[in-house]
């Protein structure tokens, strides 16, 4: 890659991953965070943002790279405003996410892994969110939704 | 009955803060132990109250912290790391604690610190757990402002830093040594035992990795005693545990009830037995890594070694029901194709294997099986099942559902050999 075109990090983003830094022995030790750090600001975490990440933490971009494809939280191609993380493990499924899903897919036009054309919603599947005594349930964003009906996707989409 | 570990949670109460903690008796036992107890002294009250670790594999929690090396001869860091992770099939349980009584788990953080004389602790928490995760690191600051955290705790001399640790996603990171490896920040795969974290985990030192749950229990053992906590149980195991139930009964939920609590009880009295319409095929006892059992069995208790003996585990407590208007085949490929999803892909049978079977399932699901696939499931079964041929226990877990399915609802299996479609339709 050409090194004009690395991002370097910004002040904010410096700032919150020395600190990280100061709990760790070796700094290579705060991949996940940095990383978890330039996505918070950025929305997804581009190669150059890999780049800069990994020069600062005087790593391998190929290294750091290995790392963040391995988790699915880390996105590695632009993603919506809003991440849409459907359950879809035994409970939700029992209760009928797959259901669910079709209703998000003819309501949004997008299916498993993609963003709508106005970059507002990606949806990716989740593991089990831990709240299966009131499954279906997913989230959008920070936001837990459970209890869910195809009616009340509907509206949670489109009312906003 | 005693619910210790729910004292402070009910529906419509508000998350326990700093101050309603202290005021329900929180914070006693930290105070008995720094006043008056060696961290061997803590050992025996652990050991003595034969609690089991409530992470899945029920492993007694004092022998393993009694691996741990005590001499003070070798300098650097001790660990204790609680595992957050939650993200077993059907398993609700860790997340309610966290969010609801942030205190009773850090008290419990500390006490097990000190009975390790670890010097630094970690919460390692899966990343959807925002709420849980603000809520402990206010409460892990109120300690700090307290002196129940950092240098010198209440006058003791012992010094403990707690710090929590978001996670970035993948199931595998709730396996203890794939949890180390995520924490160093690394990929998440699991290592080779021995050497066993107890003596060398993370970065290489001494780490004890326990569930919330079992760490939340540490606060009351500490406070009121083996003794006390024996008392707790009805049947063969000590204390109380979190029992829950999903899927399709009248009131799925989460309930706190003494351990050897007749199955029976939480499905048909907790839970309210099936919806109108919906009889019980089986349930799956502790999540989606354990084997089906089935109604022939809901008088057994919910014990380690009872269940174990029925052909599966206790694993996490929490119960997930298969109706009779839901395809067992359908279920076991959900459950499959999840685990082969979350496959860490670092040894052959699990990370090709899983994929193979679920494809086989699928075939069978949608009514392109043939009679060679029940052998090529056994056969899997048979390999990827078996403890060893795999490096973590994630593929024998993901074999779990699977090879009890084929022993209790194989007519089931034959059924859509002979059809061009689930028989079942589309369940939900
Ligand atoms: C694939 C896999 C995933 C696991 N996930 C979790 C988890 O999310 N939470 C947990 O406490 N234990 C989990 N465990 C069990 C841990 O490896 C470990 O046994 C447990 O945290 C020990 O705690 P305990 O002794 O208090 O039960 C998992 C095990 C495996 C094989
Ligand atoms: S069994 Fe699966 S999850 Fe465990 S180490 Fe092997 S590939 Fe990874
Ligand atoms: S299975 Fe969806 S929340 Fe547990």
């Amino acid at each position: 890659m050409n090194p004009e075109l690395i991002n370097t990090l910004s002040e904010q983003e410096l700032t919150a991953i020395d600190a990280e830094l100061a709990h760790v022995p070796c700094k290579s030790a705060a991949a996940i965070d940095a990383l978890k750090i330039v996505q918070e600001y950025r929305g997804w975490v581009s190669d150059d943002s890999l780049h800069a990440i990994a020069r600062h933490l005087e790593m391998s971009a190929d290294e750091l790279e290995g790392i963040a494809t391995f988790y699915n939280l880390v996105f590695r191609r632009p993603v919506g405003e809003q991440v849409i993380l459907l359950c879809n493990s035994v409970s939700c499924w029992i209760k009928g996410c797959d259901k669910l899903q079709r209703t998000i897919s003819r309501q949004l036009g997008i299916e498993m892994g993609e963003t709508t054309t106005d970059k507002r919603y990606t949806l990716l599947p989740v593991s089990c969110l831990g709240d299966c005594d009131h499954a279906p349930a997913m989230m959008i964003g920070k936001t837990l939704h459970h209890d869910l009906t195809p009616e009340s996707i509907v509206r949670l989409l489109a009312g906003d | 009955m005693e619910t210790p570990l729910t004292r402070n949670i009910a529906p419509g109460k508000p998350p326990t803060d700093m101050g309603a903690y202290e005021q329900n008796g929180g914070y006693q036992g930290l105070r008995r132990a720094m006043a008056e107890l060696s961290p061997g002294d803590c050992l025996q009250l652990v050991q003595d109250s034969n609690l089991r670790g409530r992470g899945g594999a029920g492993f007694p929690t004092g022998m393993k912290w009694s691996f741990v090396p005590m001499e003070k001869a070798t300098p650097g860091h001790k660990y204790l790391i609680c595992n957050a992770d939650e993200m077993e099939p059907g398993t609700f349980k860790d997340r309610l604690l966290m969010e609801r009584d942030p205190h009773q788990l850090i008290e419990g953080m500390i006490l097990a610190a000190y009975t390790i004389q670890a010097d630094i602790a970690y919460v390692f928490i899966r990343a959807e757990y925002h709420t849980a995760a603000a809520r402990l690191r206010q409460a892990i600051a109120d300690c700090y402002a307290k002196g129940y955290l950092g240098e010198n705790i209440l006058g003791s001399g012992y010094r403990l830093d707690m710090l929590v640790h978001s996670s970035a996603g993948r199931y595998i990171c709730g396996e203890e040594t794939a949890l180390i490896s995520a924490l160093e920040g690394k990929r998440a795969n699991p290592r080779a035992k021995p050497p066993f974290p107890q003596v060398s985990g993370l970065w290489g030192r001494p780490t004890i990795v326990n569930n919330v749950e079992t760490l939340c229990n540490i606060t009351h053992i500490i406070e009121r005693g083996a003794d006390w906590f024996k008392s707790l149980g009805v049947g063969e195991d000590a204390g109380t545990k979190l029992f829950g139930v999903s899927g399709r009964v009248k009131n799925p939920g989460c309930w706190e009830l003494p351990m050897g609590t007749p199955i029976r009880d939480i499905i048909e009295g907790c839970a309210g037995g099936m919806e109108d319409g919906y009889q019980l095929r089986g349930f799956l006892p502790g999540g989606g890594s354990t084997d089906f059992l089935v109604a022939q069995h809901l008088d057994l208790a919910m014990d380690y070694n009872v269940i174990g003996k029925a052909g599966s585990r206790m694993g996490t407590g929490t119960m997930i029901i298969l109706d009779d208007r839901t395809c067992p085949v359908g279920m076991v490929k959900n459950l499959m194709d999840f685990f082969a999803r979350e496959s860490c892909g670092f040894c052959t049978p699990c990370r090709d294997g899983l994929p193979w079977t679920s494809q086989i399932l699928d075939d069978i699901e949608n009514g392109r099986g043939c009679s060679e696939d029940l052998a090529s499931l056994e056969n899997n079964i048979g390999f990827i099942g078996a403890m060893g041929n795999t490096h973590c226990a994630l593929a024998p877990g993901a074999m779990e559902p699977l090879q009890s399915a084929l022993k209790y609802f194989r007519e089931d299996f034959e059924r859509h050999l002979s059809a061009d479609r689930c028989p079942y339709g589309e369940a939900n």
